[in-house]
């Protein structure tokens, strides 16, 4: 189908916005294990510090470039599903706020005001016009859903007996997850953290802040996944030359994200003080209700492939792997697929550790994650959001993709990097490497007396895995914004691959209407959230000052002496003790 | 609602690995129990010390601060019990000790705390492993089990 002009220039730009940013966000992926690895042994290098860089990889590739990326992948799958185009002033509202707050928060970031990571734990405080920029950025993201919303309930009447279709599901499910999770992230930062940023209030309650953030910072994982999960279901099998096997096969486990997406978070906070074990292994339970979706997914992705294989002639029983499309240029976002798929299996395996309330204390916070993660949102999400970013435009603007040779090799490129590089982490990680750390000043300085000989061969790993992830990386910006620079040589249509399904599944209603599930979600978050939001509230003693990352003394906006004591730690707690004794 | 026959065994094997998941989480929990503790903030932990309860009981309050651990350096014998209480005086850190498992954020206003018996002499790192501002990578401690003999 033909987009309008203007919803075609709303996801050229939310496509194109972020990926040139990436550009930053994959130099500081390759400056950070070029330092970790002791090759720099210095705070910053060309003006940018290291946890600069860190703050800027992080948000850019995990926020901006994921949260744009579903929008307008969003806008493409509603428009094309549902035959409908979304209302433009609202997109074109959605597109602004979400840029403008991207710039907001990409100057705190670069001009060093806001160097706190992307989960930007307070007491470490960063100018505000990055907590507002953050805000902006996911209040933009919001619009889209109620204006799809509308979009659906007008299909919906008009076809009562069909059944939705598998991606418009998909994507609605999604941002239904986004919205529920990002109010915690809003609440996080503008009703606790930008009043005390900018002064009015003077301490915040760093575990009620953290378990926000963790409400929301664990449904993002899949808020970045399901748009993968959509392209694996439709389009995939049609990709591999089959049918997808089951169509309800992805309806249940898409509606299995919506249940166990958010009632999950603390398990992020296994190592946390002030919550309750009890609420820990609960939630680390809950977890473990994501193998089921990722059961489902594995086992009809597993088998829509088998099937194409044998159509094109595979015998035995694993044949089928040696007759799929892996070099076919024609299909290049079939290897992008493939290839995520690959590094997921690993992504899921380590998860189980981190996952388990009791193996987390192994690895907590150690380069084990960062090693886990990056086969998961650098693996089949970032491969999905590249390969699809690259389809996307190359469609709608009817240009054919420049070096198409080199974008098919692309992915396999980025998986033997990430191999590399995850070994290194994962390993690392096992012999208590810390992520978050510039290692290189201290732990791999063989001058510094911290320095930590076993931590030099998985550095090393993982300096070397991250220069192929860095030209792979690169290789793809050259490709996307090559095909950017040519010339329309084509009719430019919106198409997808769309997959027919292999066997005729009936409507089932329970599995198609969102009625019940949201109950259900509400339910499930109310059980597993509020002991956790009570602990949070409970437990914890003083809140905390401000302070920034260059200084131990908190910033004081009344008298500077008081400055020089921890204030206010300790002051109403002399009962506590008490107790406790 | 016909189930294919495939999926009908993928269902059973997705339960049984997750009943098997489930367990092994439940029986570690039981028989390890080590998660940590969830104490409600006192003062009397914002004071860093190490404290020796009888011969091989220790209580050690850790106070992260930017960028060090109070105290810096632990002595306690072979065979002893250790209970950390962690808090820290201004933003997050980490307290890891990767050769005990014990592993625990310290956060402002919050009182964290695991039980590690150490059996080995030797030289413990502590590892502060939540970025803590410009001076995150110098923040270790030790706990020295019996050596330099002292």
């Amino acid at each position: 189908m033909q987009l309008s002009k203007s919803l075609r220039r709303v996801i050229y730009w939310e496509l194109g916005i972020p990926l040139a940013l990436l550009s930053i966000g994959i130099y500081h992926g390759l400056m950070q294990v070029i330092y970790r690895a002791g090759v720099l042994q210095q705070p910053s290098f060309a003006k940018l510090d290291y946890y600069q860089g860190l703050t800027l990889h992080g948000v850019i590739n995990a926020i901006v470039l994921t949260t744009f990326f579903a929008v307008a992948f969003g806008h493409a799958t509603i428009a094309f599903f549902l035959k409908k185009e979304p209302n433009k002033k609202l997109a074109w509202l959605s597109f602004w706020l979400m840029t403008i707050g991207t710039l907001m928060a990409a100057w705190a970031m670069l001009a060093g005001k806001a160097s706190v990571l992307y989960t930007f734990y307070p007491p470490l405080k960063a100018h505000p016009f990055f907590y507002l920029g953050t805000a902006l950025l996911i209040v933009g993201s919001w619009i889209p859903l109620f204006d799809w919303s509308r979009l659906y309930r007008q299909w919906r009447k008009e076809n009562p007996d069909t059944k939705t279709p598998l991606a418009v599901l998909g994507t609605l499910v999604n941002f239904i997850i986004w919205f529920v999770c990002t109010l915690a992230a809003a609440y996080e930062v503008l009703v606790l953290l930008l009043p005390w940023a900018m002064g009015w209030k003077q301490t915040v309650n760093v575990t009620l802040a953290r378990t926000l953030f963790w409400f929301f910072g664990h449904a993002l994982v899949y808020f970045w996944l399901l748009p993968a999960y959509i392209m694996f279901y439709n389009f995939l099998p049609k990709l591999a030359g089959g049918k997808l096997f089951s169509d309800l096969a992805g309806r249940i486990a898409l509606f299995g994200f919506l249940l166990f997406s958010v009632p999950v978070g603390v398990h992020h906070q296994f190592s946390d003080p002030s919550i309750t074990k009890g609420v820990k292994i609960f939630q680390s339970l809950l977890t473990f209700g994501v193998a089921i979706p990722s059961f489902i997914t594995a086992f009809t992705l597993a088998a829509s492939l088998e099937y194409a294989g044998r159509k094109r002639g595979a015998k035995g029983l694993l044949g089928f792997f040696g007759k799929l499309p892996y070099l076919d240029q024609n299909r290049y976002l079939f290897a992008y697929m493939i290839s995520g798929l690959f590094l997921f299996i690993f992504g899921g395996l380590t998860g189980i550790v981190n996952s388990s309330s009791e193996l987390n204390a192994v690895v907590h916070n150690t380069a084990w994650l960062p090693g886990h993660f990056h086969m998961t949102v650098a693996g089949p999400v970032f491969l999905a959001i590249i390969g699809m970013s690259l389809y996307i435009y190359s469609k709608n603007s009817g240009k054919k993709v420049f070096m198409p040779k080199v974008a098919v090799i692309i992915p396999y490129l980025w998986v033997i990097g990430i191999l590399i590089f995850s070994t290194g982490l994962s390993w690392g990680g096992l012999l208590g490497e810390p992520r978050r750390t510039n290692l290189g000043m201290t732990y791999l300085n063989p001058k510094n007396e911290l320095f930590t000989p076993e931590w030099v061969p998985t550095t090393t790993l993982a300096l070397l895995g991250g220069i192929i992830m860095f030209i792979a990386g690169m290789l793809f910006l050259v490709v996307f914004f090559g095909t950017m620079l040519k010339k329309q040589t084509e009719a430019a249509m919106l198409e997808f691959p769309v997959s027919e399904n292999l066997h005729n599944e009936r409507r089932i209603p329970l599995f198609d209407s969102f009625k019940p599930w949201l109950v259900t979600m509400a339910v499930v978050l109310v059980i597993a959230y509020v002991p956790a939001f009570l602990d949070a509230t409970k437990n914890p003693g003083p809140g905390a000052p401000r302070f920034t990352p260059d200084n131990p003394v908190p910033v004081s906006t009344t008298l500077k002496t008081d400055a020089l004591q921890t204030p206010a730690l300790g002051d109403k707690t002399a009962s506590a003790a008490t107790v406790n004794k | 609602m016909v189930l294919d026959k495939f999926e009908k065994r993928i269902i059973l094997i997705t339960g049984a690995i997750l009943s098997l998941f489930i367990f092994s989480m439940l029986y570690g929990r039981s028989k390890y129990n080590d998660l940590p503790e969830c104490l409600p903030f006192d003062k009397t932990y914002t004071e860093a010390k190490v404290t020796k309860l009888d011969e091989n009981t220790y209580q050690v309050f850790a106070v992260a601060q930017m960028w060090q651990f109070q105290p810096s350096q632990i002595y306690i014998p072979v065979g002893s019990e250790v209970d950390f209480f962690l808090t820290s005086k201004d933003v997050v850190h980490g307290f890891n000790i990767a050769e005990k498992n014990i592993n625990m954020m310290a956060v402002y206003g919050n009182i964290n705390k695991q039980t590690v018996k150490f059996d080995k002499p030797g030289v413990y790192k502590i590892t502060c492993h939540e970025y803590c501002g410009v001076g995150h990578q110098n923040m270790q401690a030790e706990v020295i089990v019996n050596y330099p003999a002292k």
